[in-house]
């Protein structure tokens, strides 16, 4: 509602063209050498110039968390809130300023556990935000505990023994929440997670991305056996939509409905015509779903890119619209007349 | 006003206490609220008392399904629903034996005699049917077999019995409002608008009323009938309003008055919710409503909205702001305006969710972690709720800060005549944010830096959008001045001063004191006992006692003349629905030894405990 804000947008005509530079703030940036989240900010800083945004207009909404600290580190608006609430937070501002382009990031103890509820409930009213879920398996800021997406089994400080409980698969509850937007990318491809990035830019809507994003310090290589440029062939199937989903050198194996679900099959045992053909925009989530669910964690060939695009009505714009149709069909709001809206008598 | 309806025959009475009281299905409370506005429209001054069960549907005719409404009505200013009624209408065997022991000595009992049959009076666990005992002897018992008259005259109406029955409650109405000698129209035009265009019940409330009012002229009840006259009044234009509508109300009118669009974000809890169901319904002054997924979302996301320029509001009861807490802190930390409002209710826990308490003025004070200082303000009467919200969202709106507004279940759902305020005659509140570099850097380049305070300590707020002032903000330790992350611990301690010494400085307007100004004895209160003990005081004073009185809007930060004031009296009285709050608060601050009296019964003080207590100190 800039309108009645009377704030003094620059929010018209072209963007004035930008360098990775003047997304950069002044601030050094403090994450352990050789983490992942360095690459993750790469990426954020040299596709904005390319989108064409203004600084002004964008604003970091994050969490609390190693990846959280994100905000910090960009020459935009940016709010460093607490922990797991940043889309709680995110949600007022995108209602209040559908001008803006918000985008919220955390890590997965911030936005799968503390701040669960939160992140299902913004992609359930599909508010415009970017939210980007930066998964190291870990706790990285308090120095290493098991997280909601911490393999079974897996050794901490908190689970000397291994940890007990399953893990969340970050893009199955998106999609369980029936976000409209769910993908995942990684940090070791700085191009895929840019187009990635776009992709949930240009949505319209909540858009979740899943990153995977290596700790190494307390959870080194936990997406190695995947992500390392060698593997990366057999073990990342990268969908794209209206295409066939294959992978391998050769594109020899792909993915095939059997069973009532989907599987991993060899091209040359099913025939080229039994591999499913991507839709992204398929109203029913049941096939990204599947999708998703693919690889039980990242050690078999595992989808990455969009599982799902899809328009649902946008909240923030609905809310809005009734309130434009409530003024238009009652006239402004009048005090004098609210106050004397209940029996009244004079005296 | 319409001083016509009254009867030349009616026996003047200066004030009368009425108390509805029945099954949770019997309708006591619109019952209750039909009395109430007619005696509004016809002039009087009155107060009221809602109190329903907790439950929504406690079993039929049980002791814990009993709601009653209490209301008192006069021809003079008066400041609470009345000690004890002089009249109690039991719509059931459970509704007497509950409510009972509450009226006056040979007061006004009257019962729905078709009520009182062996199951009803098992199920209130009464053995014998009170009404033939010599159990009641002592007051002045009428009883109308309602349900049965109520039949009759629906029955050559086309109403079912089954649908007649339900309109018995408007036959207590009519009875009563001829007893009082009420205008009958409202209620007439009033029954035409809420049941329009099902004529059926529509016919069948109106005669069931106007049986009752028949009831009471024909029937020899040996009950004089009375009026009470109008209430002198300033002149002006009245509506009768409650404690939550008036203060969604005032949030809209700061709204308006500040020239930002209101943002609520709100989860749904008694005795709040009714503020976000009004607000829902005023989108045409571009008020957002926000239902979160919980508490600390809905205080996120006012976060939010504030940090986008909005006036930012959450609306909760004490278990609510116990879970908006963290958020809380953050705002106090990133000196970001927020409204937060708690109707307060029994606690601890759910504890009388539906009953009143006012036990969270500690929580308010210093329910956070880490030293985070907020101003706190507090409603006192169910009108004084719209100037109250107004004045929240100026102190956050002028000084950058969360505020905490104190109400209670009793302003919340009673209420009381209010002369409507003159729009005109609302304080604006000015906003400015910032759209201009405040510094320079060291290579003499313009910056801006969004922690450099004003003279008041106040920074600058520059939202989002706006060109060249892009700056980082959060809940990390801030260097004063620049806002960046700084882990000095010089800078935290200078921070943590700076934070408590602004809040400190709010300007706030001194105290007053009612009644003798040089009394041994001052009470001093702040909320809803603000009516009890405005009429213990009084009557004291009128029976030539030294006695004054002190009553806060403000709580954090005191008045400037507080301290002085109650050093000029040799007791300080604390009346509160808290085990002594703000007690403590003021022996920690004053050194004064001001003396707690609580009360925690989930109901509010009378002005006849204010007046003992009082008396009491006055005697020893
Ligand atoms: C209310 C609250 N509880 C706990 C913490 C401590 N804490 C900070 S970050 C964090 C977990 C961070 O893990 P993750 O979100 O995965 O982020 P990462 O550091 O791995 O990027 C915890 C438990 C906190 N800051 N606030
Ligand atoms: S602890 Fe892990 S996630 Fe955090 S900064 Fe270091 S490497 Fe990165
Ligand atoms: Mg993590």
């Amino acid at each position: 509602m800039t309108d009645t804000l009377n704030i003094a947008t620059s929010n018209v005509g072209e963007a004035p063209e930008t360098s990775r530079s003047d997304w950069q703030s002044d601030q050094e940036v403090r994450w352990c050498p050789g983490c992942g989240d360095y690459s993750v900010l790469t990426a954020i800083q040299l596709l904005l110039p390319e989108l064409g945004v203004r600084r002004e207009n964008t604003v970091f909404i994050s969490g609390i968390g190693c990846a959280a600290r994100f905000p910090y580190y960009m020459d935009t608006y940016g709010v460093h809130t607490i922990h797991g609430r940043s889309p709680a937070f995110a949600t007022g501002l995108a209602m209040a300023r559908p001008d803006l382009d918000i985008w919220v990031i955390g890590g997965d103890g911030d936005m799968l556990s503390i701040g669960g509820n939160h992140l299902i409930h913004a992609l359930r009213r599909n508010i415009n935000l970017n939210i980007l879920l930066i998964n190291n398996q870990i706790y990285g800021l308090t120095k290493g505990q098991y997280s909601p997406t911490s393999e079974k089994g897996k050794v901490t400080k908190s689970s000397p023994v291994g940890a007990t409980p399953r893990p969340f698969n970050p893009v199955s509850v998106a999609l369980g929440a029936e976000a409209s937007f769910v993908a995942r990318t990684h940090d070791m491809d700085r191009r895929h997670m840019q187009e990635v990035f776009r992709r949930a830019y240009q949505h319209d809507g909540a858009a979740f991305v899943e990153v995977y994003q290596n700790c190494n310090v307390f959870n080194d290589g936990a997406f190695g056996e995947i992500t390392k440029k060698a593997a990366r062939d057999d073990m990342l199937i990268d969908l794209h939509h209206g295409e066939q989903i294959r992978f391998g050198s050769e594109s020899e194996k792909g993915v095939a409905r059997l069973d009532g679900g989907v599987q991993i099959v060899d091209v040359a045992d099913v025939g080229e015509e039994a591999i499913l053909v991507h839709d992204e925009t398929k109203p029913d989530p049941s096939t990204a779903f599947s999708l998703s669910r693919l690889a039980e964690g990242p050690h078999s060939p595992t989808p990455i890119g969009v599982f799902r695009a899809c328009n649902r009505d946008e909240y923030g714009r609905a809310v809005a619209e009734q309130i434009a149709e409530v003024t238009a069909s009652r006239g402004k709001g009048d005090l004098a007349s609210l106050l004397r809206s209940q029996p009244t008598w004079e005296v | 006003m319409t001083d016509t309806a009254a009867p030349p025959d009616a026996l003047p009475v200066d004030k009368v206490i009425v108390r509805f009281a029945g099954d949770s299905g019997d309708g006591m409370q619109l019952t209750g609220d039909r009395f109430t506005s007619a005696s509004a429209l016809f002039g009087n001054d009155l107060a009221t008392l809602p109190e329903y069960p907790a439950e929504i549907r406690a079993p039929a005719g049980t002791l814990a399904g009993v709601s009653a409404f209490q209301v008192q009505i006069s021809d003079h200013d008066i400041m609470t629903p009345g000690d004890a009624p002089d009249v109690l209408v039991a719509m059931n065997p459970a509704a007497l034996k509950s409510d009972l022991h509450m009226l006056v000595p040979g007061g006004t009992l009257i019962v729905n005699a078709d009520a009182f049959e062996e199951r009803n009076l098992a199920k209130a666990g009464y053995e014998q049917n009170p009404l033939e005992g010599s159990d009641l002897d002592a007051y002045r018992l009428i009883t109308a077999p309602m349900t049965s008259l109520t039949k009759e005259v629906c029955k050559d109406l086309g109403v079912k019995p089954r649908d007649a029955e339900r309109s018995k409650n408007f036959f207590a109405l009519g009875l009563v409002s001829w007893m009082y000698s009420r205008p009958t129209e409202p209620t007439m035009e009033w029954i035409d608008a809420k049941f329009a265009g099902r004529d059926l019940i529509i016919a069948a409330n109106k005669a069931a009323y106007n049986a009752g009012h028949a009831f009471g002229e024909t029937a020899e009840l040996g009950h004089q009938r009375v009026v009470v006259p109008a209430a002198p009044q300033q002149p002006g234009t009245y509506t009768n309003i409650n404690g939550n509508t008036a203060l969604a109300w005032g949030l809209v009118a700061a709204g308006e008055l500040s020239g930002l669009p209101v943002f609520l974000g709100s989860y749904p809890i008694t005795p709040a919710t009714d503020i976000l169901h009004e607000l829902s319904k005023h989108k045409s002054f571009g008020v957002t409503t926000f239902q979160a997924e919980d508490e600390i979302a809905a205080v996120g996301s006012a976060l939010g909205a504030s940090y986008g320029g909005y006036l930012g509001v959450t609306t909760t009861s004490g278990p609510g702001v116990a879970l908006k807490s963290e958020t809380i802190s953050l705002a106090v930390s990133l000196e970001l305006p927020l409204v937060i409002v708690d109707i307060q209710r029994g606690g601890p826990s759910t504890g009388l969710p539906t009953k009143t308490e006012a036990a969270d003025l500690l929580m308010a004070m210093y329910g956070r972690h880490g030293e985070a200082p907020l101003p706190i303000v507090a409603s006192r009467t169910p009108a004084d709720c719209f100037d109250v919200a107004i004045e929240a969202a100026r102190i956050a709106l002028t000084y950058n800060t969360p505020v905490i507004l104190l109400s209670d279940g009793y302003l919340a759902n009673g209420s009381e005549p209010w002369r409507l305020p003159e729009v005109d005659s609302l304080t604006p509140i000015p906003v400015e944010f910032a759209t201009e570099f405040n510094h320079t850097d060291a290579d003499g380049e313009p910056e801006f830096w969004p922690f450099l305070r004003d003279e008041n300590l106040v920074r600058p707020l520059a939202l989002p959008g706006t060109p060249n002032l892009m700056h980082r903000i959060g809940g990390i330790e801030k260097q004063d001045g620049s806002g960046n992350v700084s882990y000095s611990t010089e800078n935290h301690a200078h921070m943590v001063a700076v934070r408590s010494e602004r809040i400190a400085a709010i300007e706030v307007p001194d105290v007053e004191v009612v009644g003798h100004p040089e009394a041994d004895v001052l009470v001093l209160g702040w909320g809803s006992t603000w009516g009890a003990i405005t009429g213990g005081v009084r009557r004291l004073t009128n029976a030539g006692y030294k006695v004054a009185q002190v009553h806060l809007t403000h709580l954090n930060p005191f008045p400037k003349n507080l301290g002085e004031v109650l050093a000029r009296h040799k007791k300080v009285l604390v009346p509160e629905m808290n085990l002594g709050h703000l007690a403590r608060m003021v022996r920690a601050e004053y050194l004064v030894d001001a003396q707690a009296i609580g009360k925690v019964t989930g109901q509010p003080f009378t002005a006849g405990e204010i007046e003992q207590v009082a008396l009491g100190a006055l005697d020893d």
